[in-house]
């Protein structure tokens, strides 16, 4: 494999990390208000984000810098490019982080009505655009190439809202729902455990069916189809076994396929797109991991920087999953409705 | 204004503001962990009861620095990319290993910390917040060392081909002298800020007669902290100012609106310069004290704006290569003058406390006190903006020019959607964080729940 390869499959690897991760923070934040119908179970399904949320976040920090490390030519095409999708989808981030934070400090029902709000629609946005954006990097857009040379994108911000890409944002968020849904039946006791089961089938079956049509749709104008059809094939069994095993009780085993199923989503993708990083759909100039990528040295210096450091941030990220694997119920909250800065005196 | 001039201002507010949060955060980081390690060494309540207190407004504060610091890490490649693509090969280098090694372990052990008081041994829940201060420590190196390229550019070798800079030495981009130089001027200064918050905080309280068994020794702590980082900041910006001399002197020659070359160069109090900024018409100085500045020496030669601009266009072709001077000039002196205000006010107080064991005074110490932790953190924004400023006109020193580096497709309706958006939402945020700020100081620690908690309750870690 050369290290442009590589580091494709490593890009290809910190997605598939945020999306699995973040993916159930979105599904968690977006059911917020649906599934949390007082303030007890809102504070508890927010408990189970507390400890990781900005961790989870962090895999799509190291995504953006390693794309720009490893193939700053598609750092600089697609951000410019997408430009104000990622506006939208860095608002959203800022708001959301803000509002885990601040939610909670004091009991005010405006103050934290508010903030929930803030939290679902700044779920939503993101779990929507990232498969827009997504969409339209395998499908391919309008570039051009400049004076200087540089590929640049040649659309404006509607090119990126067709039906395709509409579709497949549509399909992550309903993904990510379902994701976070499952999230919560394991996570969580109680009488939200189990909302939280049943609504994971109810939009687990949307999910399905949006799935497969994106997923058909994709595979038509591909060239290379075989392992795009085995993803795909692998997406279905590993979602059926998702849903089967939450319809079993089985909660552990349903977020381990879930997470799989996100991961594939991820995997089919970038298969879909190797060895390009961001082909053209108008002829021109596409980016390829050649021709976008950083010089041989670069790439070594961070594959050994990456080799080393990967693993262990797996091992301690992965530690403090285990510290907080007990479940949270709303009647361990002790007094839900006082915010920390609430009380002036003692 | 063109999109250029708004992709300006708008990396300006962004990186300002963050930079506003950022080295409260650093610096907390460290004297949390140190009033953590004194209630884990001593097992005195009131250690604890700050921790968690300092804890609370470390946590506030923390929390748009993270947040804003996502922007940053696209907004180049959003605004800047025709700069992308021409430094990518090594300034993304330096960004992609911050990630790795320094965000995952801050935000991961930071929610250890944060939720972890009751599910974690003693001892493993105290190194959670070392760990996390030591991530923004090493986030703040690579962040700087990415910086210090784009003021020195070392390591690297001109790809005609590709038409872009390429890494050809890691290691001189991670350990050159101006990397190292402003890592320490910028860490002791983020050490400046935080003791002054604590300082301030604390003595506020105290003189509020508020909570005086648990403010005192952090009201201490913070004082001796801005004292002695103001005694770093100036060493290491001594060295810094060295440094920078030798790599871009036209950045003295601004900062010091020196407009001809001149021996035993006097560093100026005062300077009104011409209106077309060729020369100087007023000024008042200490004399030779520029000379020793840049050089160690009175009798060195400093060199002047008007001659470096001649030797510019010799070297990189017709155009003006001086920065904004009044800029350079004001902002130079306003980062060290209000860095020694909050030092001087920190001595006052320590004073005070030496001869009467506490802190006692009318109402301009409050005054002062609460003054105290803001003024530091403008002093370090004027740092940044004569940094930035006077690097200009280049984006890269020698190699880039800011004005070809913007995204060229992006039109200015985009620029400026996004800027006016940022800036109002920033400054929404800034007004809820620094209201809640205010609200948890009103409220002070928590004096009343218990110190640990029965086997029952270990459960409840409801911090959200
Ligand atoms: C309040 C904080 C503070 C204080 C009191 C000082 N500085 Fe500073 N200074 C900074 C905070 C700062 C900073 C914001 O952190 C900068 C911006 C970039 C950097 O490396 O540090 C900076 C930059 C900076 C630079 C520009 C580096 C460059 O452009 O390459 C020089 C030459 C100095 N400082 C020199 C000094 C001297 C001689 C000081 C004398 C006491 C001093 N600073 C006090
Ligand atoms: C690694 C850290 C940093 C990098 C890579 C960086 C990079 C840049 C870039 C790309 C520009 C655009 C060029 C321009 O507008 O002139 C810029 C300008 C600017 N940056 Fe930085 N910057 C960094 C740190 C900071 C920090 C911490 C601050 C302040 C808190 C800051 C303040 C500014 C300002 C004020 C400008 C505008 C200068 C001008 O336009 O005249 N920068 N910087
Ligand atoms: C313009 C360049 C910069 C970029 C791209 C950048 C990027 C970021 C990002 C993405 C985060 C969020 C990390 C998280 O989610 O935990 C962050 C936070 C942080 N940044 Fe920046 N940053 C910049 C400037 C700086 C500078 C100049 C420093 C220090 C000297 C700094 C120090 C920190 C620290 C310590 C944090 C964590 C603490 C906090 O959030 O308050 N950053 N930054």
């Amino acid at each position: 494999m050369t290290l442009n390869s590589f580091w494709f499959l490593l890009i290809a690897i910190l997605w598939i990390g945020y999306f699995i991760l973040e993916g159930f923070d979105f599904g968690v934040g977006i059911l917020l208000r649906v599934l949390g119908k007082n303030e007890a179970e809102r504070r508890t399904l927010l408990t189970t984000l507390g400890p990781i949320w900005d961790g989870n976040e962090v895999w799509l920090l190291v995504a953006g810098g390693a794309t720009f490390a490893a193939f700053p030519e598609w750092y600089a095409t697609l951000f410019s490019g997408f430009y104000l999708p990622l506006f939208l989808i860095l608002l959203s981030l800022i708001i959301r982080g803000v509002a885990f934070e601040y939610r909670s400090k004091y009991g005010s029902p405006t103050w934290r009505n508010r903030w929930d709000f803030a939290i679902s629609i700044s779920s939503f946005i993101p779990a929507l655009l990232w498969g827009v954006a997504f969409s339209n990097i395998v499908r391919g857009i309008p570039l051009h190439t400049s004076k200087l040379g540089n590929v640049e994108y040649a659309g404006g911000f509607f090119n990126l809202l067709n039906l395709y890409s509409l579709l497949g944002g549509v399909t992550t968020l309903f993904l990510f729902i379902t994701h976070g849904a499952i999230f919560i039946s394991l996570k969580t006791d109680g009488e939200l455990r189990i909302k939280a089961r049943f609504l994971a089938i109810r939009t687990g079956l949307v999910t399905a069916v949006l799935a497969v049509s994106y997923l058909l749709w994709t595979l038509i104008g591909l060239t290379h189809k075989s392992l795009v059809i085995l993803g795909s094939l692998l997406i279905v069994i590993t979602w059926i076994a998702s849903l089967a095993f939450n319809f079993l009780g089985k909660e552990g085993w349903s977020f381990v396929f879930s997470s799989l199923t996100t991961a594939l989503v991820v995997a089919t993708l970038f298969e879909a797109l190797y060895p390009n990083v961001l082909p053209s759909n108008n002829g021109s100039l596409g980016l390829n991991i050649f021709n976008a990528s950083s010089s041989h040295y670069t790439l070594k210096v961070m594959t050994i920087v990456a080799v080393f450091m990967t693993p262990i941030v797996l091992l301690y990220q992965g530690w403090t999953y285990w510290i907080f694997r007990k479940r949270i119920s709303p009647n361990q909250i002790s007094d839900p409705h006082k915010g920390v800065l609430d009380h002036l005196h003692q | 204004m063109g999109s250029l001039e708004i992709a300006r201002w708008q990396f300006a507010i962004t990186t300002i503001y963050h930079f506003i949060f950022v080295p409260i955060t650093i610096g907390s980081g460290f004297l949390v962990a140190g009033l953590q390690t004194a209630w884990y060494r001593t097992s005195q309540e009131k250690y604890l009861r700050a921790t968690k207190f300092f804890g609370k407004l470390f946590l506030i504060n923390f929390a748009i620095g993270v947040v804003t610091g996502i922007v940053q890490e696209f907004q180049f490649g959003m605004n800047w990319s025709t700069y992308s693509r021409f430094v990518g090969d090594i300034f993304g280098a330096p960004l992609a290993m911050e990630g790795l090694l320094a965000f995952f372990l801050e935000s991961t052990f930071l929610g250890l910390w944060i939720f972890g008081w009751d599910y974690l041994p003693k001892k493993i829940h105290l190194a959670t917040i070392w760990l996390a201060a030591t991530g923004t420590l090493i986030s703040a190196y690579f962040i700087l060392a990415a910086n210090s390229w784009m003021q020195h550019p070392v390591g690297y070798k001109i790809n005609p081909m590709k038409g872009r800079a390429e890494l050809t030495n890691i290691f001189s981009v991670l350990f050159q002298k101006t990397a190292l130089s402003t890592f320490f001027h910028t860490i002791t200064s983020t050490f400046l800020c935080s003791g002054a918050l604590f300082a301030g905080v604390a003595g506020y309280l105290v003189l509020k007669g508020k909570y005086v068994e648990i403010m005192k020794p952090v009201l201490k702590v913070g004082l001796i902290t801005v004292i002695i980082s103001f005694l770093l900041v100036g060493v290491t910006g001594d060295y810094t100012a060295r440094v920078m001399t030798s790599q871009q002197p036209m950045k003295m020659a601004a900062a010091e609106a020196l407009y001809n070359s001149k021996t035993n160069a006097p560093f100026s109090l005062f300077t009104i310069g011409s209106l077309d900024g060729s020369h100087s018409v007023f000024q008042i100085g200490i004399p030779s004290f520029l000379s020793i500045m840049s050089h160690g020496s009175p009798n060195s030669q400093v060199e002047g704006i008007n001659d470096l601009q001649a030797q510019y266009i010799n070297k990189y072709g017709p155009g003006s290569y001086k920065p904004v001077i009044w800029l350079a000039y004001w902002s130079f002196r306003l980062m060290i003058g209000f860095g020694a205000l909050a030092a001087l006010i920190a001595f006052l107080a320590l004073w005070k406390i030496r001869r009467n064991k506490t802190l006692t005074g009318g109402k301009w110490l409050q005054g002062a006190m609460i003054l105290l932790p803001i003024l530091p953190v403008v002093g370090i924004s004027f740092g940044w903006i004569f940094t930035e400023s006077a690097r200009q006109p280049w984006i890269v020193f020698g190699l880039q020019k800011t004005a070809t580096a913007v995204s060229p497709q992006v039109n200015s309706g985009e620029v400026w959607t996004t800027m006016i958006v940022f800036t109002l939402l920033y400054g929404i945020l800034a007004i809820i964080e620094f209201g809640l700020m205010i609200r948890t100081i009103k409220v002070g620690p928590d004096v009343t729940s218990p110190i640990s908690k029965s086997e029952h309750d270990q459960t409840l870690v409801i911090a959200y």
